[in-house]
C-alpha cells in the first residue's frame, strides 16, 4: 500500500476561467488519487493566484498598466470561448450554480485542502510586473527546474 | 451490510462526489465499508474507476429514481 506515490503535473498558462477551472478540477481529482499534485502557473495562469483586493506595492508605469489590464483574481477571469465583453463568466457562473459545480474560486480551496501543491513562476511573475505580496498564500514560488523535477517523476503531465 | 459511514453527495457535480468519497475513505480503517450518495450521473463510472486504481472494493451499487448509491470496502 506504501508504494511511492504517483505524480500529476499542470502547467496553467492560460489566464481563462474555463480553462483554470478544467486544470483545477484534474488536480483535485488526482489529489483524490492520491497523486502529489502539482499545478505550475506561469504567464496569464499566474492571475488566477492575484488577491482580489489592491495591494500597496511600488510599480513602474508599465507594471502599473499590467496590473490594470489582468484580472485581479479567478473570479474576475475571462472565457475562452463566448466571452461577450465580461457578460460570459456572469452566464457561466450562473449555470454553474444551477448544476451544483464548483465555481473556481472555491475549487482553487479545495485544491489547498487537498494539499495540491501550488507554484508560481517567479520569471514571468517578475515579466507581468507581479509582486509576491500580490499572489494569494500559501504557495510557492519557483522557475522550470522546480517544475521538472516534478513533472520528470509525473505520471500525467498536462499543459492548459 | 455493515456501513460505517456515508457520505450524501447528492446534488453535487464533478468533481464533489470523487473528493468527498476520498476524504471519507481516509477516515475509515481497512475491511470497513462506506456509503456513497451521489446524483451525479458520471459518477458510476468515475467511482468505479477510482476504487479500482486505489484498491478499494466496489461492493455493490444501485440506482434507485435517480440517486446512485455505493458500497466500497476499504483496501
Amino acid at each position: 500500500m506504501s508504494e511511492k506515490k504517483k505524480k500529476t503535473t499542470i502547467i496553467l498558462f492560460s489566464g481563462d476561467y474555463d480553462k483554470a477551472m478544467a486544470a483545477y478540477i484534474i488536480a483535485n481529482g488526482a489529489a483524490a488519487y492520491d497523486h502529489d499534485v502539482t499545478i505550475f502557473h506561469t504567464f496569464w495562469g499566474l492571475n488566477a493566484l492575484r488577491k482580489e483586493e489592491q495591494v500597496p506595492v511600488k510599480k513602474g508605469f508599465l507594471e502599473k498598466m499590467f496590473a490594470k489590464m489582468m484580472p485581479r483574481g479567478a473570479d474576475k477571469m475571462g472565457l475562452s470561448r463566448m466571452n461577450f465583453a465580461g457578460v460570459g463568466p456572469k452566464l457561466i457562473k450562473h449555470v454553474i450554480k444551477k448544476h451544483n459545480a464548483m465555481p473556481l474560486p472555491q475549487l482553487i480551496e479545495m485544491a489547498k485542502e487537498q494539499e495540491v501543491k501550488l507554484v508560481a513562476c517567479q520569471m514571468t511573475i517578475d515579466l507581468l510586473g507581479l509582486k509576491q505580496e500580490e499572489l494569494i498564500d500559501g504557495i510557492e514560488f519557483a522557475g522550470v527546474a522546480t517544475y521538472l523535477a516534478d513533472a520528470s517523476e509525473g505520471n500525467v503531465n498536462l499543459f492548459i | 451490510m455493515n456501513v460505517a459511514k456515508m457520505v450524501d453527495a447528492k446534488g453535487l457535480s464533478c468533481p464533489m462526489p470523487l473528493v468527498k468519497t476520498k476524504k471519507a475513505i481516509d477516515e475509515l480503517t481497512s475491511g470497513q465499508v462506506l456509503e456513497v450518495q451521489t446524483t451525479d450521473k458520471g459518477a458510476k463510472n468515475d467511482l468505479a474507476a477510482w476504487a479500482k486504481v486505489s484498491g478499494h472494493k466496489l461492493v455493490d451499487m444501485k440506482e434507485e429514481n435517480g440517486v446512485l448509491t455505493f458500497w466500497i470496502e476499504k483496501a
